[in-house]
């Protein structure tokens, strides 16, 4: 088990960085090949060529991009100081670039919208399991049925509905014309929970269908499938009750793809919580990326979307660990 | 062993000469299990009866889906209900389980009748450890602790021949040899002392070495609790080395019956003959060819009328006995039940002159 | 094809006409570790030493217990895998370290038949696509077209022509085999190396296939190595046979021979444990049946000296010290053990013996792999 937590930290750590050194190329290459100077963003368009030319020097824009990722995976670990001309700023560990139009590392500015993607990500995704897996076993037990085909339809759905259908449609007839659901700005958790939940209950709706639909069926394709197994026959033969059966020897083995997809999607959210937040008008991450691709504040791009990279390969590295606990199989692998 | 094999009567009540309430201790009558299936039903037993009791052994054999492990699953009411249709009647030990209620049967199973099935390696969960499956198999029917439990299940591995049981009991079955999976699935069927133990092909995945094992366990246990045995197999070398009694299955039917010594040394239904001359033997010098049945088996939704064998025998249409037309009954009587409408001199004088000098 | 004639069965013996001889035959699969810095921790000794000759027109049988190394013989053998060590000499030629593509033209002479018929075949081919797919690949001249090729060969293995178009789910188990069959007879080859060919089918589909390699062997000359685990089976089809354990040959010998005068105690111990259809004989063969105690050692670290000593009843020090080497004790019947089988144990007295010493060795306590 050990050997097999050490190597899974290990793979996760090489990718890691591989990750962050293609993302970083990657957004070294698009003002390249957009033919513009990254330095031209950040002093503005009216801007002398002279005065781009400095200020690409000082922020060492002109360095081959080995020295600029360098630096860059340096100010990742230990932070960096960013000598912009006359004001020298530091930029703490981690450091994720600088945002000159917002004028603060990009670091605090992910942290500050963090709760928010949080919010909207965890409840949608007690939602999505609760829901999508309850909705599953029931299908599957009562496969055939009435029941499981209004839910299998149902699941098609929400699979094949985008967002921002689902989404404007609920905001319109549950904010807009019902009043069920207030406007208005987000609250904190902390200042008025309940403020906060209405705030988000849309979101996580929206978004939780999008995922739920999925699960369903997933739960109930694997579900009947390992009815079939001869360990369930087996189950069946020791006189256990149905319950049983289908309470722990089935959902046992359900368990496990469930929360290998659970993990990937997770990973994905960030994807979901974008669409969704620009929807219902939450100030997440999700719309923080928005604005600076508006913007074209590029240090926040590469923050956002570095970050997310991350994000998954960490969400990756816990659903291994989960496996290895999960399945016995695994950890002798 | 008295078996009646009439196609005719709907219920076992209705046969004559036998009473409502069985003396044998397992008094299987006129099972059928049908599966109604988009192509039509699936008649995969068909009318099958025969008795067993304590201590005593029956080995049911047959090629590949004549119906002997949907018989098993049958006695176990292991069937789905809504997408099967059962009937007949199984008595056990004085109880009818085809008409008692689920959660009757639930509560025999695993405690008064268990099974040990084929493929060890998948008939047991893979995420649970053998202990906790056998723990769980014995905690199902006794209220005691999980300690007790416990004590139970190392105390049934060792029985089993599991090398330091207090220590494997933790292990999960991938981490368990197939013959080690075998003895602990035995254990996990004997953790409740049942009466009947169904043994459905328990050695069919296993080496030579190892199946001797197993049998050689079977036996003891056997010996030890004085259960009933019901061994199902295609290996007529397996049910000759452990029943007593053989019940010979084709196309969900009982061919042919009787102890083990008649149907090895004077064996009257043609497809028993077939049988016997397709299975090469160790114990005898090598012969030249082996004979096998000709043709495949019969799909069990159109099946051959009259003798469902009759594709496949030599002798159907012989001076002329109704082969194509009559399902031919299991002869009752002696102990020796053959459904075939060859008479019986003519059954015992052809197996003397033509089959036996070729087996 | 084969121009030699089918020698007569009974007189088939080695060393008449050469087909094939392996020597010292080795394949260790790595085992590896780390993610990155990948590192050999250790090996499967899969097969380790094999010995084997093959002649023209002889069928020798392979037995022994799962994950003995069976089907990685016959895997190197036919050069699917690289062998680790040894030689394989086919024909005359060294085809040991062949490459792929030097090995192409000889492999029409080698070919496999597999245990399952159900997913050898490519479901979504047609009969005639399967059986023809060796002649169009290996560009084979058909005086009258492919198909015709195809059609005839499908008779030889007792299909008809007409199912040249239909699919593999259309077919039984037994056919399905006739077909796995047919493909391997389509180029003609000289050797067949036929891993547990009826294992998966029925008995009396099982006698139709025997029946047929049979025959097909009288007809075409061909040579077999036939592995199975069924002792029953070899018997009947086999003119000698190897008998191996844990990545090594212990005991060959002429059929007649092995199955009459075991030499190796694992051989004994083997035939004493195939199940004897007579009820009558039932009791006599459970008193003298040789019952192994535990079970095989893992492969990954064999034990030391005769690899059979954990479990063999007849084991001495020097078993522990020493490997034995396979040595000839009688005319083509040789054997690896120190303390070969002797007549008085062959009888009914030295068996109830045999039996009781057995169940006293102390089963090793080393897990399987
Ligand atoms: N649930 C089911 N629905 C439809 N057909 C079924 C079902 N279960 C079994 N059958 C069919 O019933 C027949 C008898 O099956 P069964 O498993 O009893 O055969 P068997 O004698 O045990 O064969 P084997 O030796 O291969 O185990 C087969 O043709 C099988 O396909
Ligand atoms: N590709 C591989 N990598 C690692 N180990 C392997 C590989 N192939 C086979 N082995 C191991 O080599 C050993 C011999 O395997 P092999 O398949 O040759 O046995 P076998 O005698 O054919 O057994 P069976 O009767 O079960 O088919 C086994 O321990 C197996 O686990
Ligand atoms: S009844 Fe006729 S077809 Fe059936 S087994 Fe007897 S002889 Fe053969
Ligand atoms: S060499 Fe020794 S241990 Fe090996 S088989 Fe012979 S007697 Fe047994
Ligand atoms: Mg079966
Ligand atoms: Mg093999």
């Amino acid at each position: 088990m050990t050997h097999y937590i050490i190597r899974r930290v290990l793979t996760s750590a090489v990718l890691m960085i591989i990750i962050s050194m293609v993302t970083f190329g990657v957004f070294f290459m698009v003002p390249k090949l957009a033919g513009t100077n990254p330095a031209e963003l950040y002093v503005g368009k009216q801007a002398t060529p002279a005065d781009v030319a400095a200020t690409a020097r000082k922020l060492g824009l002109d360095q081959p991009v080995t020295v600029q990722y360098a630096r860059f995976a340096k100010g990742l670990v230990a932070g960096r100081d960013l000598d912009d001309g006359p004001n020298r700023t530091h930029c703490a560990a981690p450091c994720f670039g600088y945002s000159f139009r917002n004028d603060r590392p990009v670091w605090p500015l992910l942290l500050d919208r963090l709760p928010v993607t949080v919010s909207l990500a965890v409840g949608a995704a007690v939602l999505w399991l609760a829901g999508g897996v309850l909705a599953g076993v029931v299908s599957a037990l009562r496969r055939g049925g009435p029941l499981d085909r209004t839910m299998m339809v149902l699941a098609l759905a929400g699979v094949s509905l985008p967002v921002y259908f689902t989404g404007l449609l609920a905001q319109l007839v549950f904010v807009h014309t019902l009043h069920w659901l207030p406007g208005g700005e987000y609250v904190n958790l902390a200042d008025d929970p309940a403020g906060w939940a209405a705030k988000l209950l849309l979101g996580w709706v929206t978004l939780a269908l999008l995922y739920a639909a999925a699960y369903a069926r997933l739960t109930r394709a694997q579900m009947l499938e390992t009815v079939g197994e001869d360990y369930i026959r087996t189950a069946r033969a020791k006189g256990l009750r149905e319950r049983t059966v289908i309470g722990k020897h089935v959902m046992r083995s359900v368990l496990t793809p469930l929360v290998t997809i659970f993990g990937l999607d997770i990973g994905g959210l960030l994807g979901g919580a974008i669409l969704t937040e620009s929807v219902f008008g939450l100030p997440g991450i999700g719309r923080l990326s928005i604005d600076a691709v508006n913007t074209k504040d590029l240090p926040v791009v590469l923050g956002v979307t570095l970050f997310g990279a991350l994000f998954i390969v960490l969400a990756n590295f816990i659903v291994d660990l989960l496996y290895a606990v999960i399945d016995p199989r695994v950890r002798l692998g | 062993m008295a078996t009646t094999n009439s196609p005719t009567t709907t219920g076992p009540l209705a046969q004559p000469g036998r009473l409502p309430q069985p003396s044998a201790f397992l008094d299987v009558r006129d099972l059928r299990v049908h599966f109604p299936t988009d192509d039509g039903v699936v008649k995969a037993v068909d009318g099958v009866s025969f008795t067993l009791e304590r201590g005593r052994t029956l080995g049911i054999v047959g090629e590949s889906g004549s119906g002997k492990s949907v018989t098993s699953l049958g006695i176990l009411g292991l069937h789905r209900r809504g997408h099967t249709r059962i009937s007949g009647e199984v008595w056990l030990d004085g109880e009818e389980l085809v008409s008692a209620p689920p959660e009757r049967v639930r509560r025999l199973r695993g405690r008064k009748m268990a099974m040990i099935f084929q493929d060890p390696l998948t008939a047991m969960h893979p995420y649970f450890t053998v202990g906790a499956q056998i723990v769980e198999a014995y905690r199902v029917h006794h209220r005691v602790s999980r300690a007790v439990a416990r004590r139970r299940a190392v105390d049934l591995l060792g029985r089993v021949g599991i090398p330091q049981p207090a220590r494997r009991v933790d292990d999960h079955p991938h981490q368990f040899s197939g013959g080690m999976r075998q003895r602990a699935m035995i254990a996990m069927a004997l953790a409740n002392d049942p009466d009947l133990l169904i043994a459905d092909e328990p050695t069919t995945a296993l080496d030579v070495t190892v199946q001797a094992q197993i049998l050689d366990l079977i036996r003891d246990l056997q010996d030890e609790y004085r259960s009933a045995v019901l061994i199902i197999t295609h290996d007529l070398g397996v049910v000759a080395e452990l029943a007593d009694d053989i019940l010979v299955m084709y196309a969900g039917r009982c061919v042919e019956e009787g102890s083990a010594q008649t149907l090895f040394r004077r064996p009257e239904h043609p497809y028993t003959w077939g049988l016997l001359g397709s299975m090469p033997r160790v114990d005898r010098a090598a012969r030249d060819r082996l004979v096998p049945i000709k043709g495949s088996p019969p799909s069990l939704i159109n099946l051959p009328t009259g003798c469902a064998f009759h594709p496949r025998c030599p002798h159907q249409g012989r001076d002329g006995i109704p082969c194509r037309t009559e399902v031919p009954d299991l002869a009752q009587g002696s102990d020796h039940g053959v459904a075939c409408h060859l008479p019986p001199t003519e059954r015992r004088r052809t197996f003397a002159e033509d089959i036996a000098p070729a087996l | 094809m084969s121009t030699h004639t089918s020698p007569d069965r009974t007189t088939a013996r080695p060393g008449t006409d050469e087909l094939l001889r392996v020597t010292g035959l080795e394949k260790h699969f790595p085992i590896t570790r780390g993610a990155f810095i990948r590192r050999t921790v250790g090996a499967v000794r899969a097969v380790d030493g094999v010995d084997l000759t093959v002649a023209t027109g002889e069928t020798l049988g392979l037995v022994g217990e799962s994950g003995c190394g069976k089907s990685t013989t016959g895997r190197l053998i036919s050069r699917l895998l690289r062998p680790t060590g040894g030689s394989i000499v086919f024909d005359g030629r060294d085809i040991t370290d062949l490459s792929v593509r030097r090995m192409r033209p000889l492999r029409r002479e080698i070919q496999m038949i597999f245990q399952d018929p159900y997913s050898s075949l490519n479901p979504r081919h047609t009969v005639g696509t399967i059986v023809g797919a060796p002649l169009r690949v290996q560009d084979i001249p058909t005086p009258h077209g492919v198909k015709r090729a195809v059609q005839e060969l499908l008779e030889l293995v007792g299909l008809s022509p007409e199912h040249y178009n239909r699919y593999p789910h259309e077919f039984s188990g037994g056919q399905r085999q006739r077909i796995g069959i047919a493909r391997a007879l389509a180029l003609r080859p000289k050797l067949i190396v036929a891993d547990e060919p009826v294992s998966a089918l029925d008995v009396s589909i099982q006698a139709q296939v025997v029946n047929l390699l049979d025959d097909l062997q009288r007809e075409l000359g061909l040579t077999y190595v036939f592995i199975a685990h069924d002792l029953s089976v070899v018997k009947h089809i086999c003119d000698r046979v190897a008998v191996m354990y844990l990545g090594k040959v212990v005991e060959v010998a002429p059929r007649d021979a092995l199955y009459a005068t075991p030499l190796h105690p694992y051989t004994l111990a083997l035939l004493s444990a195939v199940p004897v259809p007579d009820p009558d004989r039932r009791d006599r063969a459970q008193r003298e049946r040789i019952l192994l105690t535990g079970d095989v050692p893992s492969p990954v670290d064999p034990p030391s000296g005769c690899r059979f000593r954990t479990r063999c009843w007849k084991a001495r020090e020097r078993c522990e010290r020493e490997t034995p080497a396979l040595r000839e004790l009688a005319g083509g019947h040789l054997v690896a053990c120190h303390f070969p089988v002797e007549d008085a144990e062959r009888t009914p007295r030295g068996r109830i013996a045999a039996h009781l010493a057995a169940a006293d060795v102390a089963p090793a306590t080393t897990t399987p792999a």
